[in-house]
């Protein structure tokens, strides 16, 4: 039980996915501007790391292992990701309409957002157990849609105040991410990465 | 086309790559590897090469076969495309230039969901003949190296002091000649080469090229990140 309360907080906060590794930085950029928005983002990429995660683990264990075909991992993985988004787009469609229009442009981008690929590369190449792995793939994207809220509540704020007219937009929120990450690196004590 | 309009074209997308239209100081794409592997100018200026290869290829071999991809499955097609480069490109220097495939390690699979490369493929190479697609592949791959190995200097000698430190293990003997020490060693702030350090300076450096643009007299764009 305390291995995987560590795994978990390890993967959410210690080594979170945004600040600490830098994976999807676009969509952490590009969907931020309010929170409801960053909310939604962060509930399906949340199901599309956990779901994709679980897949790639098979595919890397029962076919890639095992038939010597690890050079095909970045293509095979990038395939079961788009799938993985394409399923979870059916599945909110069929199941709660209203999420569905709510989250309907963001969903086919999660294909690219590099958390997604960059989540499943790092439990492959950590050989961790099944369990294990879901785990990891579930607590980092709550880690994920953690930040993405954060940092949507802080520029809501930021687009009130009155910054020097050469940093206004992205430089403003970058240095205000920078400040974000110190905050995150307080945790690096709680748990051994 | 005349040869004039030819060239003139050519300079133009050879101008926006590197600079007016920089993708990362200008578009805010491709921002994951721009700060995971700017610890130091040398990681920045590798992982800009590989990104670069795979750009040139990806670009070219869209533009070849434009016309028999269908817009429907365009997306899935470019993916695969990337995807099939990067392989090519991560065997490639796993295979000659190994130390450095250690140092960039989950950052080259990571090129297939790069932004950028997607990005330049959608705007330009999707639209354009063979040749100013690989022009202009190449030459975005090339300001993304210029962006991420500035990022990686600054953060590099505020951070530890050195400048291409590693250059000769990393990217070969030759390299010997640019590995310099700026500051004295226990100079550095270790916060620029952690995490915070790679959103300041990035933050940091977009106003730098703002500032610049004005003093050319050029118009900045001021609105918000419409990245991805």
């Amino acid at each position: 039980m305390k291995e995987f309360a560590m795994i978990m907080i390890s993967a959410a906060l210690v080594n979170n996915v945004i600040l600490a590794r830098f994976l999807g930085l676009c969509s952490f950029m590009g969907v931020t501007t309010r929170i409801d928005t960053a909310a939604g983002m962060g509930f399906a990429t949340t199901f599309v790391i956990t779901v994709s995660s679980m897949a790639d683990w098979a595919v890397q264990t029962y076919l890639l292992d095992a038939y010597g075909l690890g050079f095909l991992r970045t293509v095979t993985f990038i395939l079961v990701i788009a799938s993985a988004v394409q399923f979870t787009e059916m599945t909110i469609k069929k199941v709660s309409p209203e999420l569905f229009q709510m989250l309907g442009i963001y969903l086919p981008l999660i294909t690219t957002n590099c958390a997604v690929l960059g989540v499943a590369l790092l439990l492959v190449e950590g050989h961790m157990s099944f369990i294990n792995a879901t785990l990891f793939a579930f607590a980092s994207s709550l880690g994920y849609s953690l930040v993405m809220v954060i940092f949507a509540g802080l520029r809501e704020r930021l687009a009130l105040v009155q910054v020097p007219r050469l940093f206004a937009g992205p430089p403003i929120a970058f240095i205000v991410a920078g400040m974000l990450a110190m905050a995150f690196m307080g945790f690096s004590g709680i748990a051994a990465s | 086309m005349s040869n004039a309009e030819n060239s003139n074209q050519y300079s133009t997308i050879v101008k926006d790559g590197l600079w007016d239209n920089n993708g990362v100081f200008s578009m805010l794409l491709g921002m994951c590897p721009t700060m995971a592997m700017t610890t130091s100018a040398t990681n920045g200026f590798g992982m800009g090469l590989a990104t670069a290869v795979v750009m040139a290829a990806s670009s070219y071999l869209v533009a070849v076969f434009r016309n028999q991809i269908t817009t429907e499955v365009r997306i899935p097609v470019y993916i695969l495309i990337v995807a099939s480069m990067v392989t090519l490109v991560d065997l490639a220097m796993n295979a000659w230039m190994h130390e450095l495939y250690k140092v960039l390690g989950l950052f080259i699979p990571l090129i297939v969901s790069n932004c950028l490369p997607l990005a330049r493929l959608e705007a330009f190479a999707a639209k354009q003949p063979s040749f100013p697609a690989l022009l202009d592949g190449l030459f975005m791959g090339l300001g993304f190296t210029i962006a991420l190995t500035a990022i990686g200097a600054v953060r590099e000698i505020v951070g530890s002091g050195t400048l291409f430190a590693d250059a000769s293990l990393l990217l070969g003997n030759s390299f010997k000649v640019i590995e310099m020490r700026v500051l004295p060693a226990d100079m550095g702030v270790l916060m620029m080469i952690l995490p915070p350090g790679g959103f300041i300076v990035t933050g940091l450096l977009v106003v730098v090229k703002r500032v610049l643009d004005l003093r050319a007299g050029k118009e900045i764009q001021m609105a918000g990140a419409h990245a991805v």
